[in-house]
């Protein structure tokens, strides 16, 4: 059988051209333990993981739920920040864990904590009851007294320019980062927080809803809108470039007569 | 039992101005400098107060005030009344929604647009503008 | 918030008026005894003094009751940070007013 030698030049350039396989590297994770039922305080343990360029927090975790401690608690659903599921402190700041990479984070050891400001269920899994509450409040649907589709009439017309003004504030994923941010919300448990206040003003600036009387009522309390003081952690934090602290301000225009 | 359950950060979380940016700074700055100046406002009125007892009570107490450490007071002062009325300022026309920009469609990697350099650049001319007067009231202070 | 905006601008305009008045003359000789009774004396002066103290009471204590809102909750303790600051900003009021008062009436 004749066999083919590659000349060693093209051996080369092929090995050159191939795309280059990230070297494994091990990182601490550290992982908060609570069990509110038997204790008070976290404990933290830690797991040595390897991890690629490319490994998320949200992997790293499932990692070592897979291999080496199953009983780590954790929310997790879409792994690709559309649900908004997996929110935890990862180093200190609120993220999501499928939407951080272990590299972007530059450092050796990855504390991951349960989010600030809302109650622990287990480790890393924290309770949502208050915040979709309070959205639940800010009547999170288009109030309008025509919405039945009637014969003879048609459907809201709405030019994109009116879209606009509302677009962004609807793509929130309920992921409560902002709440977790908030400096108002770490002491101030009867607060809307920015997360309700940028959805009240996602439907008041929808021009197809009427409620706007209504929703700025429920805002102008003295727990309301005028616990932000604009510190803008909120929108540092949200990931989906929601920006709440603009909508809290346009909001707040409405109440103090500059906005329309 | 249950609001140590809620996981709120407290006093601690809400006094620590790292984390989230310049403006999250200048949030606890304006706290801080709040606080002192009431602080201030309280002790000038008992200051200026003494001027009834006659002029011995008031030269006793311009002696404790006019001393380094008290000028040294004063100038933190002008430094907490400057900044804090500069980045008062920028607040009030944040909240009025001007200045923040306009809504839009966010774009990867989503920055968001009320964070915007020139909301940074207000509080960095606030912090300088205090560091000025701080300058110019040490100057006139100490100078005499 | 109206309240503590308006207290903050008309503050600021007031107490630069009233730091200028130290700078006129020399720092130090602006503090003499003799001096600082001139100025109780000028009425527009001192009526400036009262604007200023009502203004940043107002305005300090209100943004001292915004923080301690925000501190603890409850009906009580929300009642009573209510009242003790509308009863600081009055003792506060009252006190500066009169030292205002008895210096401009040239009692002391």
């Amino acid at each position: 059988m004749a066999t083919v030698e590659v000349p060693k030049e093209e051996k080369d350039a092929h090995a050159a051209s191939a795309p280059q396989q990230s070297e494994p590297k091990t990182i601490t994770l550290r992982i908060a333990r609570i069990n509110p039922s038997e204790q008070h305080e976290p404990k933290f343990e830690e797991f040595k993981i390897p991890v690629q360029k490319w490994t998320t927090v949200l992997e790293a975790i499932l990692f070592v739920k897979q291999n080496l401690d199953h009983s780590v608690a954790v929310r997790y659903s879409c792994r690709q920040a559309s649900c908004g599921s997996c929110g935890m402190k990862i180093n200190g700041k609120p993220r999501l864990a499928c939407y951080t990479k272990i590299s972007e984070l530059d450092s050796p050891v990855i504390t991951v904590e349960p989010m600030n400001n809302f109650p622990i269920i287990r480790d890393l899994a924290v309770d949502f009851k208050q915040m979709f509450a309070t959205h639940k409040r800010m009547k999170p649907f288009v109030i309008n007294e025509e919405s039945e589709v009637k014969p003879g009439t048609k459907e809201f017309v709405q030019k994109p320019e009116d879209l606009e003004k509302f677009l962004q504030f609807s793509y929130c994923i309920k992921c409560g980062l902002c709440n977790s941010a908030c400096p108002t919300m770490s002491t101030d448990k009867s607060f809307i927080g920015p997360q309700g206040l940028a959805q009240a003003y996602r439907y008041t600036a929808d021009n197809r809803d009427k409620g706007k009387n209504e929703r700025l009522k429920i805002v102008d309390e003295s727990h309301g809108i005028w616990r932000c003081h604009f510190a803008g952690s909120c929108s540092y934090v949200c990931p989906k470039g929601v920006d709440p602290a603009m909508a809290i301000q346009l909001l707040r225009g409405y109440l103090l007569g500059f906005g329309k | 039992m249950a609001e140590r359950l809620s996981n709120r950060e407290g006093i601690k979380g809400m006094a620590n101005p790292t984390r989230y940016g310049m403006l999250r700074v200048a949030y606890w700055l304006q706290r801080l400098s709040g606080l002192g100046l009431l602080a201030y406002l309280i002790g000038h009125i008992y200051e200026t107060s003494t001027i009834l007892n006659g002029k011995a009570a008031w030269d006793n107490m311009l002696s404790l005030t006019e001393t380094p450490g008290g000028h040294i007071v004063l100038v933190i002062v002008i430094g907490m009344c400057v900044f804090h009325t500069g980045n008062g300022i920028r607040v009030m026309i944040s909240e009025g929604g001007k200045g923040i920009g306009r809504p839009g469609q966010p774009e990867y990697p989503y920055k968001a647009v009320s964070l915007s350099s020139k909301q940074r650049l207000c509080i960095w001319v606030s912090i300088a503008l205090a560091a000025l007067a701080m300058m110019y009231g040490a100057g006139v202070l100490f100078g005499n | 918030m109206k309240i503590h905006y308006g207290t903050a601008l008309g503050a600021v305009a007031l107490v630069a008026v009233h730091i200028l008045m130290r700078l006129s003359q020399n720092f130090s000789d602006s503090l003499s005894y003799k001096n600082v009774l001139v100025n109780y004396h000028l009425l527009p002066y001192a009526l400036m003094l009262e604007v200023i103290l009502v203004l940043l009471s107002v305005h300090g204590f209100n943004g001292l009751r915004v923080i301690l809102l925000e501190l603890k909750q409850g009906r009580s303790y929300e009642r009573a940070i209510n009242y003790g600051s509308i009863a600081a900003m009055a003792v506060l009021i009252a006190y500066g007013s009169r030292t205002i008062l008895m210096a401009g009436m040239g009692v002391s």
